[in-house]
């Protein structure tokens, strides 16, 4: 067996190769599903009943899909420079620490400043928090995979400490929560008694901005060019070491507004559980998506239907929501193995 | 001052060695995978798969020594995956590890789930006993601190030296340790470097899995879901500490190990000086502040991350 390179790669084929992962990662988990004893047919009838089936059900997808475009796009612009961010977990959080830190009360302004002002802070939180790692990876060569998932736990014992300690809301019961932050700084719902929030707008125009960034801008230019071929693009005269951290910066800050996004959206308070992983979860959707910011739309809702669908077929039919978990590593594996196929041919001899 | 005297307790350096037990195993299987060529990131849910894979085991009449064998078999299978994916396939090490982390964390906590539904606390099995080596643990102080151990710790201390000297002495582990220098020149000489590459992935991964089930047979004596907490992670950094030696290794994982040992007792030691969630971070940030540290020093291998392509250049 040996590969070979394609000339060219059609686009039939760019789009089949996500839609067929995500077939193959369901296809897989029914075996799990017929083990667990039930009817991988009504397993999925019931997943797509839980996820798009009701308008409660969907406006639950896409109150999911928020956090998942914010953290899809974050993966996608960094591992686009070849900066392996995999710490947005870590910048999510410290995104709505930053949110909970000016409003709960430290600031007060009109909804339409105090927002934006919130998310700034939080961006610019997220933002600082990978420029750490970036500049070790920049300065001295350390390895920013293994710094950006080691932050992450730092991040979590730092939000544990908060929500026991300095920050626990006393009004709470006892629970371990932060102060809610003011009426102001809440998003509007989008649709009455749903928990779908305004934050969809700003995720939505975020990958529209994004996708106008890397596509129409020297700096969305210089990042391909960057992650595509290093030697190639410090040839050209582009500062390598400062287009990386122009991403990290960019990458870190969209992370940091998921958080942002989460807290004033659907939370109102800070907890720790505030993420089930959105920060991972965002890697498969950035690779699903292929890296392109509007593909992120697309595969964010998918891995949020996969999530919530499950939560509600595990419960009637008993078997663990981990199932969704399983789906979501088996598609990024699929879709993996499904783009070399989109690069290369498969000949047999 | 009570800090200085912790360090001349035999007690301490026991429970180093014993913490440092399932970093060991880890830091092993990523070693071997790395000094191949491929960054195996798929550690963490590996381990995560050992841990569990152990335990049921036991837990379902297995006994312990073949509960670490399964735990193994099943990490040799992540290890088989990630090697089709990675070497024959030649894709990007860091997502396929990643997505192999992802998947043996989720299958290990849905297997989990699934066999023991409905149940509060996790039930417990019979871990492993420390036993007393005859003569050796007799020695003052280093009888204490090595030859009590649990057997799975002297295991490791044994596959340290057995690691060391297949990579060093034997044909096999120089050529493994060429195919991730210059995986060509190994091709030259009539070996294949996908073979090489895929024995040594399978064998790390198995080790990481060991590493796991350590925590499930040995340090506890149930399962957890998220038992692993980033070990995983921790061990990739300790390779690059080790700069890729068995023997540093050891170094690196006692070291690290020792710290979190006396940071604990500094914990339950003092009067309330910080709270303990600083504590709890100070493994992470040692193990960032060990990478600054050798980054600069370490010689990586040169084919780290280079897939390899039979006739590509």
């Amino acid at each position: 067996m040996r590969l070979e390179p394609r000339a060219h790669t059609s686009m039939a084929m760019t789009i089949l190769v996500p839609v067929g992962a995500a077939a193959l990662a369901l296809m897989s988990c029914s075996v799990l599903i017929l083990w667990a004893g039930a009817s991988p047919f009504l397993a999925l009838t019931l997943l797509v009943k839980g996820s798009l089936g009701s308008v409660f059900a969907l406006s639950e997808t896409l109150t999911r899909t928020i956090p998942l475009i914010f953290t899809g796009l974050a993966a996608a612009v960094a591992f686009r420079a070849k900066l392996w961010n995999i710490g947005a977990e870590g910048q999510f959080y410290l995104g709505a620490c930053a949110a909970t830190w000016l409003g709960t009360g430290a600031i007060d302004l009109p909804p339409p400043l105090l927002i934006p002002l919130l998310f700034a802070a939080g961006a610019i939180a997220g933002g600082l928090w990978l420029l750490g790692p970036t500049l070790l990876k920049t300065r001295l060569a350390v390895d920013e995979v293994v710094t950006t998932l080691l932050l992450n736990f730092v991040v979590l014992l730092f939000v544990n400490w908060l929500v026991f300690g300095p920050w626990k809301d006393p009004m709470a019961m006892g629970w371990p929560q932060a102060e809610p932050v003011v009426d102001a700084a809440l998003l509007p719902p989008l649709v009455a008694k749903t928990r779908l929030h305004g934050g969809l707008l700003i995720a939505v125009f975020a990958a529209v901005l994004f996708w106008v960034v890397m596509k129409y801008t020297t700096w969305g230019y210089e990042i391909r060019a960057v992650g595509n071929n290093q030697a190639g693009a410090t040839f050209a005269g582009i500062p390598i070491d400062r287009v990386v951290i122009r991403t990290a910066l960019l990458s870190g800050g969209i992370a940091g507004c998921a958080g942002v996004s989460e807290l004033l959206g659907v939370k109102g308070y800070l907890t720790l559980d505030l993420s089930p992983g959105f920060g991972y979860s965002g890697i498969v959707v950035a690779m699903l998506a292929g890296l392109h910011p509007l593909g992120v739309l697309l595969s964010a809702l998918f891995i949020a239907a996969l999530s919530i669908g499950a939560d509600s077929m595990s419960r009637a039919l008993n078997i663990s929501n981990y199932i969704a978990d399983i789906a979501t590593a088996i598609s990024l594996l699929a879709v993996l193995a499904g783009m070399m196929l989109t690069r290369y041919r498969i000949r047999f001899r | 001052m009570d800090l200085l005297l912790i360090l001349f307790e035999t007690g301490f350096w026991a429970a180093t060695v014993r913490m440092a037990t399932p970093l060991l195993f880890g830091t092993l299987g990523e070693l071997i995978c790395e000094r191949a060529g491929v960054l195996n990131l798929g550690i963490e849910g590996i381990m995560a798969a050992g841990c569990m894979a152990g335990w049921t085991w036991v837990y379902f009449g297995g006994d312990l020594w073949t509960g670490v064998l399964f735990a193994a078999f099943v990490g040799a299978c992540f290890g088989l995956l990630h090697a089709i994916f990675t070497v024959h396939l030649g894709l990007s090490q860091h997502v396929t590890g990643l997505g192999i982390t992802m998947l043996g964390a989720a299958l290990s906590s849905f297997v989990f789930r699934m066999l023991l539904p409905n149940i509060t606390t996790p039930p417990k099995i019979i871990p492993f006993a420390p036993v007393k080596i005859p003569v050796l643990s007799d020695i003052p102080v280093v009888g204490e601190i090595l030859f009590r151990q649990s057997p799975m710790t002297m295991l490791a201390l044994v596959a340290v030296v057995a690691v060391a000297y297949v990579l060093k002495k034997t044909p096999a582990g120089l050529a493994l340790c060429m195919t991730g220098e210059n995986p060509s020149a190994v091709e030259s000489q009539g070996l294949s470097v996908f073979a090489i590459r895929t024995t040594a992935v399978v064998i790390g991964s198995a080790f990481m899995a060991v590493g796991g089930a350590f925590l499930t047979l040995s340090a506890f004596d149930a399962f957890y879901i998220g038992m692993v907490n980033g070990r995983g992670w921790i061990c990739i950094a300790l390779v690059v500490f080790a700069s890729w030696n068995p023997g540093k290794a050891l170094v690196g994982t006692l070291i690290f190990a020792a710290f979190d040992a006396l940071q604990m007792r500094v914990q339950q030691q003092t009067a309330v000086a910080l709270p303990y969630q600083f504590y709890l971070m100070m493994p992470y940030i040692f193990s960032i502040v060990a990478l600054i540290v050798m980054s600069r020093r370490s010689a990586y291998p040169k084919a780290l991350l280079v897939p390899f392509r039979k006739g590509e250049r």
